[in-house]
């Protein structure tokens, strides 16, 4: 686990929040879904991972039920909210404005080098 | 989503405290368990698996505490810290008591002290507006506040244009006829419009109407509460009963609020109209009244002030015989009734403050030695993880808890000393301020202690975290917290020693001045013999005896009654007695003098010829003394005081002179016939004035005080002779029977001394055993920090004896240094309270060398314990122990 690459710095809840797009999740099936998703570059800290959880449903953004899982289990299940999806659509563009920033800056870098 | 929905749901989880734990719990449990499974379907065996996924998980309870941050309020984190306080205030409660006790006395005393302070200044008078109500008096050049006539007031009521209204009062005394007993009642006589001025509505019944002051007018009555409660039982249907007084019958009409006073008749307890003019209201030149007025909307006291005088000065042309000189003077009424006690009040609330910074500065060094011996705690929770600010946060919640607990109970004693005070209060001062009696804890005191209580936790929180921020936590951790022993906290802790041995020499010497000022106060030379003397007041009733003649009679009457008792040795009469007031006085012209209507203002007594030689004991000096032969039938003659002896026949023999009023009108002629030592006739520290003395059989009083030497017990023989004088007439009003040595000891300036230096020297006390046991602490403290190098010292070879003195030397640094600046501090403070001491200066070495030597002897007594114990160090131990 060495070298897996840091998360970067706020987006846990973003990816979060897209993760729960597709369909409601527990906890530990949002950290297996960004692993997986992610072919095993993110992994999701579980130190991080709760209190996260508890932010967004703080801010209303995702909403939690307890229910059974497949193997009937009961675990609780985060679902995302109304509110959470505009959440998601502003964080999304906020980020990819970076990534674009953050792609010109390297470019630029590149071209001058 | 907004922050109030935010809010919302952080409270809802609040009480859904136990769920939510509960929930995480529950949810982590899950998220291991499928961790663990996971493992197992890779190949590992079911404990492999556990623990591998718990290894992975991480700190459980770590990330159950962020969970809770995230959702928990900062206050929660608040309450920890608070439930840790109290773990460790409990741990140690002698370090806590002690501290709450500083505390306690420091914010109840000034807290209490605040009270009568708040009352005086902010409340001081119950009547509408009375920041309005001006205190009006006539003004010469001798006396800058005297009494109007009543001819100048009706004057300046008629001509002022700045007051919406002016009234005046006096004082009166009646005889009130109960059953088959004549009581003298203090009482007032007020122009119709006083009340209205002053803002006072009835309890019951009515006010003076407009007119009804006038001479001639009805007799009508207003009772105080007090005297309705007392003499009608509180009956609705007192008013319209009437009353004897002096033999007249007044109708009751009103009755004043139980709230309302006016201190300068303050024992008054009925009002009657102005009505009729006596002998002296007819003249211009006669002043017995005094004036209050309401000022009109914006109408300053300065305008209102100029204002009259402008009227006094218009008078003065228009009457140039009485009213030449005379100005107006106006102030406050408020000033006028509580102006003398603010410098006092003042005095003491720097006093309870003083206090208050030696408890704060002993319990910061407290705190302070408490945040040096748990470095090391310290040390071990930052290392642990603890960050600076959540350390910062805990010693300052300590801080606040010791601070919210001291003010809780310092409100709780501040109650208390209020009730003390208020009983220890002399009576006068008690009867006079109206205000004292809502001196209580409410909303100012309440608000006062808070904003001492805020101060002092401030203090409090912020010493240690001084003290930890300026030490870095490593190096405490791996120095074990020993060898720096705070070189900057003990310079600290000595600098707040320093400051409370400072303060306390202040305390200390301020009650040191005010001691000897009520020790002079109290042998002030009085010119007179005052041991065996018993006295009494006497009031004749007009209906029963209408003329001088008749008041005459009763002088050898009562001299024969009382002559009779046992032990007795003379019995006089006189028209007032010692040690009372520079009051009742006559203005002189002498003859054969340039005179250009000056008001040459001396003290006149009437007194019978025993008075002077036989019962007061008084020197003369040259001439006579009077004789029985001094009376109507002969000329009248007059013996005055030395001070008078030498302002007005400086250089010449007074004996022979004639003395006579402005005019020199052939009846008010008298000739000088002796000269005595002074007799003090004003209060002990008012300067001795002139004083001409008369024949009491020459100009009898209907008022009069009985002066009766005694050989044997003068107390045991006042009510002997209430009963004496009672049995010749039942109409006459016998009252404030006092022997002469009482009244010298409850002179008001001496119960209002006595007082300030009990409370003063209270204070005194409380800051010099609290400063002391801040030293001892600090030496302690100190002596507990160098146990190593006083052990390589002996090892060395120090002698006992060199460790001794190496301790005694620290402590008697400081002593010398705090003792130093507080006697520079004290003279400074004697300075600013010199108009409250009495033949005392500031600088009285003797009390400040007095004060010196006690702290001193003190300080030397505290530092020995410690300096005891350091030499009683055992080197080998010391050098092992660390």
């Amino acid at each position: 686990m060495a070298n897996k690459p840091e998360l970067m710095p706020g987006t846990l809840d973003m990816l979060i929040l897209q993760t729960l797009k597709r369909a409601p999740l527990h906890g530990y099936g949002i950290a297996q879904s960004i692993r997986r998703v992610s072919d095993e570059v993110l992994t999701v800290e579980e130190g991080s991972l709760y209190p996260a959880l508890q932010r967004l449903l703080l801010q209303g953004w995702v909403k939690a039920e307890w229910k059974m899982t497949e193997t009937n289990r009961r675990a609780r299940f985060y679902t995302l909210t109304a509110a959470g999806k505009k959440q998601l659509g502003i964080e999304l563009t906020k980020f990819e404005q970076m990534v674009a920033a953050i792609g010109r800056v390297l470019r630029a870098a590149e071209e001058a080098g | 989503m907004n922050a109030m929905g935010r809010w919302w749901r952080k409270v809802k989880l609040l009480f859904g405290r136990e769920t939510f734990a509960v929930d995480l719990d529950e949810e982590m449990a899950f998220h291991r368990e499928q961790m663990a499974k996971e493992l197992e379907g890779e190949g590992m065996t079911p404990e492999q698996a556990r623990v591998a996924a718990m290894r992975q998980f991480g700190n459980t309870t770590r990330m159950r505490e962020r969970s809770h941050e995230v959702v928990g309020f900062r206050a929660e984190t608040v309450a920890q810290d608070m439930r840790f306080a109290v773990r460790q205030l409990r741990k140690n409660p002698g370090f806590a008591v002690t501290a709450i006790l500083m505390l306690a006395l420091g914010i109840g005393t000034s807290t209490a002290i605040f009270g009568f302070v708040d009352a005086a200044m902010l409340e001081p008078l119950p009547y509408t507006q009375p920041n309005r109500v001006v205190d009006v008096a006539a003004s010469t050049p001798v006396f800058p506040r005297g009494n109007l006539s009543r001819a100048d007031f009706e004057d300046w009521q008629r001509m002022n244009k700045t007051l919406s209204s002016l009234d005046a009062y006096t004082g009166a005394g009646y005889l009130l006829r109960i059953g088959s007993v004549s009581q003298p009642v203090p009482a007032g006589r007020v122009s119709d419009g006083f009340f209205g001025t002053l803002g006072v509505r009835m309890e019951l019944g009515r006010d003076f109407r407009p007119g009804e002051d006038k001479p001639g007018g009805p007799k009508i009555a207003i009772l105080s509460y007090g005297t309705w409660l007392k003499r009608f039982g509180g009956r609705r249907d007192g008013i319209g009963q009437t009353v004897s007084l002096s033999g007249d019958p007044y109708a009751i009409v009103g009755v004043l609020p139980q709230n309302f006073s006016f201190a300068p008749r303050a024992n008054a307890e009925l009002w009657v109209p102005l009505g009729d003019k006596g002998e002296c209201e007819n003249r211009r030149s006669c002043h017995n009244l005094f004036a209050v007025g309401r000022l009109r909307d914006g109408v300053t006291v300065e305008m209102a002030q100029a204002d009259m005088k402008r009227v006094a000065a218009q008078l003065a042309i228009q009457y140039p015989g009485s009213n030449q000189d005379q100005g107006a003077e106006l102030q406050l009424l408020s000033e006028l009734i509580i102006g003398h006690a603010r410098p006092i009040l003042l005095m003491l609330l720097a006093g309870a403050g003083l206090l208050l910074v030696i408890a704060c500065a002993n319990v910061a060094s407290l705190l302070l030695v408490r945040s040096e011996s748990r470095r090391r705690e310290v040390a071990v929770r930052g290392a642990l993880g603890a960050t600076p600010v959540r350390l910062v946060r805990q010693f300052m919640t300590e801080g606040l808890l010791l601070a919210v607990a001291g003010c809780g109970a310092g409100v709780l004693t501040a109650g208390g000393m209020i009730a003390l005070l208020k009983a220890l209060m002399p009576q006068l001062m008690a009867q006079g301020p109206p205000f004292l009696r809502d001196v209580g804890i409410h909303v100012h005191t309440l608000l006062f202690a808070g904003a001492v209580a805020l101060v002092a936790s401030g203090l409090l929180a912020l010493t240690p975290v001084l003290r930890l921020a300026l030490k870095d936590i490593h190096t405490a951790l791996s120095e074990g917290g020993r060898t720096a022993a705070g070189r900057f906290w003990r310079r600290l802790g000595a600098n707040l020693v320093v400051v409370e041995l400072t303060v306390a020499v202040v305390l200390l010497a301020g009650a040191g001045l005010l001691g000897k000022s009520l020790y002079r106060l109290l042998h002030v030379q009085m010119g007179f013999d005052t041991t065996h003397v018993a006295t009494l007041q006497v009031m004749s009733p007009d209906k029963v005896y209408p003329k001088p003649e008749d008041w005459a009679r009763l002088y050898p009457v009562i001299k024969s009654r009382l002559m009779s008792l046992p032990g007795v040795q003379a019995v006089a009469f006189t028209s007032d007695l010692p040690v009372q007031c520079n009051c009742d006085t006559d203005w002189i012209r002498i003859e054969g003098r340039p005179f250009h209507g000056e008001h040459n203002e001396v003290l006149q007594r009437d007194v019978s010829p025993e008075y002077l030689p036989t019962v007061l004991k008084a020197r003369l000096i040259e001439g006579r003394m009077f004789t029985d032969m001094d009376d109507m039938k002969h000329p009248q003659v007059t013996v005055i005081n030395e001070t008078m002896a030498k302002k007005y026949f400086p250089g010449e023999d007074p004996l022979g002179r004639r003395i006579g009023n402005g005019k020199l009108d052939p009846k008010s002629m008298r000739e000088v016939v002796g000269v005595i030592a002074d007799i003090r006739e004003g209060a002990p520290d008012d300067d001795p004035w002139p004083a001409e003395y008369f024949s009491i059989y020459h100009g009898p009083d209907d008022n009069f005080a009985v002066a009766v030497r005694t050989a044997g017990d003068e107390e045991a023989l006042l009510p002997e002779m209430v009963k004496a004088v009672r049995v010749i007439d039942a109409n006459l009003g016998v009252y404030g029977e006092v022997t002469m040595a009482q009244q010298i000891d409850n002179s008001a300036t001496a119960m209002i001394h006595r007082f300030m230096t009990m409370l003063l020297g209270a204070f005194a006390v409380m800051a010099l055993v609290l400063s002391v046991v801040g030293l001892c602490g600090v030496v302690a403290y100190s002596v507990s920090q160098r146990t190593r190098e006083i052990g390589v010292r002996m090892a060395l070879g120090a002698q006992r004896s060199a460790v001794h003195r190496l301790i005694l030397k620290e402590a008697g640094l400081l002593a010398g240094i705090g003792i130093a600046l507080g006697l520079g501090c004290a003279v400074g403070a004697g300075t600013m309270m010199k108009s409250m001491l009495f033949g005392v200066r500031a600088w009285d070495l003797s009390t400040l060398a007095g004060v010196a030597a006690v702290l001193g002897g003190f300080a030397l007594l505290a530092s020995f314990i410690p300096a005891r114990r350091a030499a009683r160090v055992n080197p080998v131990e010391a050098l092992r122990a660390e």
